[in-house]
């Protein structure tokens, strides 16, 4: 018995000896951009997998670089993602929570119709629609960083709105009751009421689409305006394609002042963070 | 499950017909914000998108109405079959390769290993970087190793791009798909285990009789995610190998925005192309419905 246990106490021990390589393999090209990010651009094509060197070593210039040079600064770009992904999200949580909970609570057939709409909505990919959406968001002068909010909404409602729905299926409806009887009118017992109550839902719904928004590539460069604005995919995939000579150092470091922020929040909240998008995983 | 939700659907709606009256007035401030950002959004473009593939176009302003010479067109162009033939073999193999590297390492993490939290954290976390970035962290690192021992790059070779691509699919994929695992075995009975071991079932019968069987839901919906991920998988490609060389490892997506975007003369076949792929993406879905529906019957 004592030896079985043994036996597998160092089974344990391997096990856990081996996912630690495996980790640190996971984590290593995050790790060789950060060192290629401090880095000369010469150093970098001739040696990526060395560590910087007297000669090669570049201090932070590759950030500085990175952040002010070029015909359009990253700094706008890092600043037109947040407003973006702040705006679009704080709208959609908004606006999708009240529909879905308009869509169970009347439940007419015009909202059926909606909700199973927005359902359809989900599988459609987006170059179906791809090209006829730029082309309406540049007629009704929804190409700024602003505006683009309302295309956001529009086309990530389908998730936002089953989401909510199948949690507002779950509040009980005496609560609201009560609260009418209070003296409250819809909206006081829609937003002091229920939204208090969803609050789960609003965290994973929220962290669902920040990460859609932040990351998104096509729809931006699409829409937007891309001589007055870029976000940071755009401003990457931008450096990588147009100019004529890269210039790897500024390019990994703009890479990791990308990584920096997501993984800085995603260690803080993490538990949030991946009870969000597993909520998302199981639709349909 | 389902039956469930529809049982409770109908009660989530207000049964007191003035009270209903009541919650209806306030349809322009509920309803209507999301429902006019929809169709801006969704419904309008879709319902064009349909429109315009019967149309031979290059700017809005000039439509000449062809019938469904697009479609010919879409079916007959060579290099989109290419890409479609490209795009089911990177699937099936990201698929396989991205389930199984999952399950192992889940299978692995629900046994007491010490730290397991902090590995759950580190294999998720490159979820979390969008298509582009990764792409282009990938293409750093991989035309540095294959630059060094064969002199070649991943646009300049197509083994070397479709191998990058999935390597690139499993860094991302696997984290995501481990956690789904995790929960699914965590959720197994351990009495079931405990009565196969009394029946004296070894390591493997446990598995392949147990676990297996059970993990079942969870392995249904990392599949289909894995399937719908691989299929329309565009940022990654276009960050990775852009389709280089010559087209050769060019995905669907990517196949259809360049047909938009860098064609001179007429956008009405990416339009087709945007509705096959959208009617194939339906089929997988559809499948998918079948599939979690039939299991449903099952239990």
């Amino acid at each position: 018995m004592a030896k079985k246990l043994n036996k597998k106490k160092m089974g344990s021990g391997i096990l856990t000896a081996v996912f630690s390589l495996l980790s640190l393999i996971w984590v290593s090209p995050i790790l060789i951009v950060l060192m290629n990010s401090f880095k000369k651009s010469g150093g970098i094509s001739l040696f990526p997998f060395e560590f910087p060197n007297a000669e090669t070593f570049n201090q932070f210039n590759n950030y500085i670089n990175g952040i002010t040079h070029g015909n359009y600064p990253f700094y706008m770009s890092m600043f037109y993602s947040l407003i973006i992904t702040v705006l679009s999200v704080a709208l959609i949580l908004l606006c999708t929570s009240m529909a879905a909970w308009y869509i169970n609570r009347v439940d007419s057939w015009f909202c059926k119709m909606v909700y199973y709409l927005c359902i359809f909505s989900m599988v459609v990919p987006f170059q179906m629609v791809m090209f006829t959406l730029s082309k309406t968001a540049n007629m009704l002068y929804l190409n700024n960083p602003v505006t683009i909010s309302i295309i956001y909404l529009g086309f990530g409602a389908g998730l936002a709105v089953f989401m909510f729905s199948g949690f507002v299926k779950s509040i009980p409806m005496d609560i609201e009751e009560a609260a009418t009887i209070d003296g409250c009118n819809t909206l006081q017992t829609f937003f002091l009421v229920d939204a208090p109550v969803m609050k789960s839902t609003y965290i994973s719904v929220g962290i669902l689409e920040i990460m859609w928004v932040w990351n998104d590539y096509l729809l931006p460069y699409l829409v937007l305006d891309r001589t007055k604005y870029m976000t940071i995919p755009i401003h990457i995939q931008f450096l990588q394609g147009s100019y004529g000579r890269v210039d790897y150092g500024a390019t990994m470091a703009l890479i990791m002042l990308c990584l920096i922020p997501i993984v800085t929040i995603y260690v803080i909240c993490q538990k949030h963070i991946i009870k969000g998008v597993l909520s998302g995983a199981v639709k349909g | 499950m389902k039956k469930e939700n529809r049982k409770k659907h109908n009660t989530s709606a207000i049964a007191n017909k003035n009270q209903r009256r009541a919650v209806q007035k306030y349809a322009p401030i509920f309803l209507f914000p999301t429902f006019a950002a929809f169709c801006i959004g969704f419904v309008w473009p879709f319902l064009q998108g349909i429109y315009l593939s019967f149309f031979r176009f290059k700017t809005l302003r000039n439509i000449k109405f062809t019938g469904i010479d697009n479609y010919i067109a879409a079916f007959k162009d060579q290099q989109f079959f290419k890409s479609f033939l490209f795009t089911v073999v990177f699937t099936a193999v990201s698929v396989i390769l991205i389930n199984v590297i999952a399950f192992v390492i889940a299978f692995a993490l629900t046994k007491d290993i010490k730290g397991s939290t902090v590995f759950r954290t580190v294999f998720f976390m490159p979820n979390l970087i969008g298509g582009i970035v990764l792409g282009y962290i990938w293409k750093i690192i991989l035309d540095g190793v294959i630059y060094r021992f064969a002199e070649t790059t991943l646009e300049l070779n197509s083994t070397y791009g479709f191998w990058g691509l999935i390597i690139l699919m499993c860094w991302q994929q696997v984290g995501y798909m481990m956690i789904i695992y995790i929960a699914g075995l965590q959720s197994i009975p351990s009495t079931y285990m405990e009565a196969a071991r009394i029946d004296g079932a070894n390591g493997f019968q446990l598995l392949r009789h147990i676990t297996l069987p059970c993990v079942m839901p969870s392995i249904t919906i990392c599949t289909f995610l894995t399937l719908t991920n691989s299929f329309k998988l565009f940022d990654q490609n276009l960050a990775l190998t852009k389709g280089n060389p010559a087209h050769e490892t060019e995905m669907l997506a990517l196949n259809i925005y360049k047909s938009f975007y860098e064609s001179t003369t007429n956008m009405g076949v990416g339009q087709a192309k945007a509705v096959i792929f959208f009617v194939l993406v339906v089929i997988i879905s559809l499948t998918q419905l079948y599939f979690t529906r039939s299991k449903e019957v099952q239990e």
